[in-house]
C-alpha cells in the first residue's frame, strides 16, 4: 500500500550488508515495505550489530525500545532510524525466568529512559544503567508487579466499607 | 572567600510554573542551576496495557485521548500501523482529509505554544493575541469534525467525516486570516528587540548535544537538525504536497520560536494544496474486525516532534502489543542539558520551549438538574454567550470582540 512500485534498493543493500557481515540466513531479515527492515539476532550479537548499524549503515537515531512478552520469553526490539527515513528494527529474545539485558547507554545516551521503562513494566534487569529515577511507575509501586507482563491482571483496589466506597451507589 | 552553599529546590510535581505533573529537583548555587534531577511518569495511565484488553476500534478512541493537544497525532499514528498490518489501502480522499486535520492541529498547537511562551516571559499581550487567533482554527476543527480537542476523525481504513465545498471554503478563508496574523508574529519574533533579548542564549542546546540526546521536532530543528518525518518518511498525503522543512541555527528558545512561527506558514500552504487537489471518491474502506498476524512501526510528525507507534497483531480482534513513544519523552532528556548553568528564572520558559503536552477543555457541558432529574446539553455557542453575559454583568463587554464572525 505504501508507495507501491517504489524500488527498495537501499533497503536491499542494508539487508545484504547485514547478511554478509554476520553470516545470517536471508530469511531472518524482512523488508515488508519501503523504509522498514525487521531482523532477529541472538542477544550476544546485539552490540556488534548495533555498532555496525550505526557506523557502517548510518542508522544513528534510536527511536525507542519496545518490550514484548511472548509467554516463554521476552522480546526486545531496538528501533533505529536513518536520517533518510528508513527504520531498522533489531529484535532479540531473552529468557523470561532470568531476564537480563546489557545497557546500550554508552552508545545511545537517550536509551536511558526506554531501558527504565523495560525495567518497570516488564521486570527486566538492565545491567550497567547509570543511577537515576525510575520511570514510569510511582515510587511506592509494589515490588515484583510488572504490568506489561501478560500474566499481570489489573485488580480492582479493595475499598473497605468505612472509607465510603462508591458514593453514587 | 566562603564557598557558596548549594541549595536543592524541589519544583513539582504540582507547581504553578508547570502545566502538568513532572518533578524537577534543581541544585542551585545562588540563582545558578548546577544540575537538575527530572522525575516524570506522574501521568502514566497504563494505556499500553489497556490497549491490549480492548478491540482495535476501541483503541483508536482510547489512543486519541493520550494527549489533549495532539490527539489526531496519536490516533493517526496508530491506525496507520494497523492499516499496514491489515494491508488496507486507504482511499486518497481519506488520506487528504487526515492530513488536513493534521495540519489544522499543528496550527492550533503552535499558536497555543506561542501564547504559553509569551506568558512565561511576562509578555501576556502575545498570549491574548495568539489565543484569540487560535479560536479561528479551533472553530474550523469543530466545524469539520464536531470536536475541538478529540476529533474522532480517524477510523481503521480511513476517516469518518467528509468535507463539503462550503466547509472547504470556510477553511480557506480562515487560512487567509491566520496567514495575515502570522506574518505579524514573524515580524514580531524576528524584529522585536525585547523578545529577542529575553529568548536569545536561553536554553541552549548545541547541534551535537541535540543529535546525541535524540531531541525531535521544532526543538531539534532549532538546533539545525534537518529532520522532519513528513518529508523523510512520508505518510498520509505528505508525499503529494510540497513544503519546506524549517531549520534554524540559534540553538536556543529564540530559535525554537522562529521555527514554530515559520512552520505555521508552511501549514497554511499545505492546507491550500490539499484542498485544491482534494480527490473525489470514498473516504474509507471497510476494515476487518480481526487483524491478521503481523507487526508495524508507524511514525508521524506531531506538532512537538516525531511520534512513534509499534503495533503487533496476533490474528484476533485485540492487539498483542501497542507501544507509544510520544515526542515529549524524546525531548525531556534534552531539558537537563538546556538548564545547566542557566538561571532559575529561565526554567519555566526553557521547559515550556520544548512544548510539553497538557490537557484541554471540554466543549459542552451536560447539566443535570438534581431536583427534576432532567438533563440538557449546552451547545458551544450557548456556552460562549453565557460566558460573555457573565462578564458583562461584571462590567466587561466581550460582545464587541468578533471572534465567531472572523471567518
Amino acid at each position: 500500500m505504501y508507495l507501491r512500485g517504489v524500488k527498495m534498493a537501499m533497503e536491499e543493500d542494508v539487508k545484504q550488508a547485514l547478511v554478509k557481515q554476520f553470516n545470517l540466513p536471508e530469511e531472518t531479515i524482512r523488508i515488508p515495505r519501503p523504509r522498514r527492515i525487521f531482523m532477529e539476532i541472538s542477544p550476544e550479537k546485539l552490540k556488534e550489530v548495533l555498532d555496525f548499524a550505526v557506523k557502517e549503515l548510518q542508522f544513528t537515531i534510536l527511536l525507542t525500545i519496545t518490550g514484548l512478552d511472548e509467554s516463554d520469553r521476552f522480546g526486545i526490539i531496538y528501533h533505529l532510524a536513518q536520517k533518510s527515513g528508513s527504520i531498522l528494527n533489531i529484535k532479540i529474545n531473552i529468557s523470561r525466568d532470568n531476564p537480563i539485558l546489557k545497557t546500550i547507554t554508552p552508545d545511545f545516551s537517550n536509551a536511558d529512559i526506554y531501558e527504565r521503562e523495560l525495567a518497570d513494566l516488564f521486570g527486566i534487569k538492565v545491567e550497567g544503567l547509570p543511577p537515576g529515577n525510575r520511570y514510569p511507575l510511582p515510587d511506592n509501586w509494589p515490588e515484583n508487579q510488572y504490568p506489561l507482563r501478560k500474566d499481570w491482571k489489573q485488580e480492582k483496589p479493595e475499598v473497605s466499607e468505612k472509607s465510603g466506597g462508591d458514593q453514587n451507589a | 572567600m566562603r564557598k557558596p552553599d548549594i541549595f536543592k529546590v524541589p519544583i513539582g510535581p504540582q507547581h504553578p510554573a508547570l502545566k502538568e505533573p513532572e518533578s524537577f529537583s534543581v541544585s542551585l548555587s545562588g540563582e545558578k542551576i548546577l544540575g537538575v534531577d527530572i522525575r516524570i511518569g506522574y501521568n502514566h495511565r497504563g494505556i499500553e496495557k489497556a490497549c491490549e484488553e480492548r478491540t482495535y476500534v476501541q483503541d483508536v478512541y482510547l489512543i486519541e485521548r493520550i494527549c489533549g493537544i495532539c490527539s489526531h497525532t496519536h490516533a493517526t499514528c496508530f491506525v496507520q500501523a494497523v492499516e499496514e498490518i491489515a494491508g488496507l489501502e486507504v482511499p486518497k480522499r481519506g488520506l487528504y482529509l487526515r492530513t488536513l486535520i493534521a495540519e489544522l492541529e499543528r496550527i492550533h498547537s503552535h499558536l497555543l505554544w506561542l501564547g504559553v511562551a509569551g506568558h512565561e516571559i511576562g509578555f501576556d499581550t502575545l498570549l491574548m493575541y495568539t489565543w484569540r487567533d487560535r479560536e479561528i482554527v479551533m472553530d474550523v476543527l469543530a466545524d469539520l469534525t464536531g470536536g475541538r480537542v478529540n476529533y474522532g476523525m480517524n477510523t481503521i481504513g480511513g476517516v469518518r467525516h467528509n468535507i463539503t465545498p462550503e466547509q472547504a471554503q470556510k477553511v480557506l478563508t480562515a487560512m487567509d486570516k491566520l496567514e495575515e496574523q502570522t506574518k505579524y508574529y514573524i515580524e514580531l519574533a524576528l524584529g522585536e528587540a525585547t523578545l529577542a533579548a529575553r529568548l536569545s542564549g536561553v536554553g541552549v542546546l548545541s547541534h551535537e548535544d541535540c543529535v546525541k540526546l535524540g531531541a525531535v521536532g521544532p526543538t531539534a530543528r532549532a538546533s539545525n537538525v534537518d529532520r522532519d518525518t513528513r518529508r523523510d518518511d512520508p505518510y498520509a498525503a505528505y508525499g503529494d504536497v510540497s513544503f519546506s522543512v524549517i531549520t534554524d541555527d540559534h540553538n536556543d528558545v529564540f530559535g525554537r520560536t522562529v521555527v514554530r512561527v515559520k512552520e505555521l506558514m508552511e501549514s497554511y500552504s499545505i492546507i491550500r494544496q490539499l484542498l485544491k487537489n482534494l480527490p473525489e471518491g470514498p473516504i474509507a474502506v471497510k476494515a476487518p474486525r480481526k487483524i491478521p498476524i503481523g507487526e508495524a512501526v508507524s511514525r508521524y510528525e506531531a506538532p512537538r516532534g516525531e511520534d512513534v507507534h509499534y503495533v503487533k497483531a496476533n490474528g484476533t480482534e485485540k492487539p498483542e502489543r501497542v507501544k507509544v513513544r510520544a515526542p515529549t519523552l524524546a525531548n525531556v532528556q534534552a531539558v537537563k542539558k538546556m538548564l545547566e548553568n542557566r538561571y532559575l528564572a529561565d526554567l519555566p520558559i526553557i521547559i515550556a520551549a520544548i512544548d510539553p503536552c497538557f490537557s484541554c477543555t471540554d466543549r459542552m457541558i451536560n447539566i443535570r438538574e438534581v431536583a427534576s432529574k432532567n438533563s440538557r446539553i449546552m451547545e458551544w455557542e450557548t456556552l460562549r454567550q453565557k460566558g460573555i453575559e457573565h462578564y458583562r454583568k461584571q462590567g466587561i463587554d466581550f460582545s464587541k470582540v468578533k471572534i465567531t464572525q472572523s471567518f
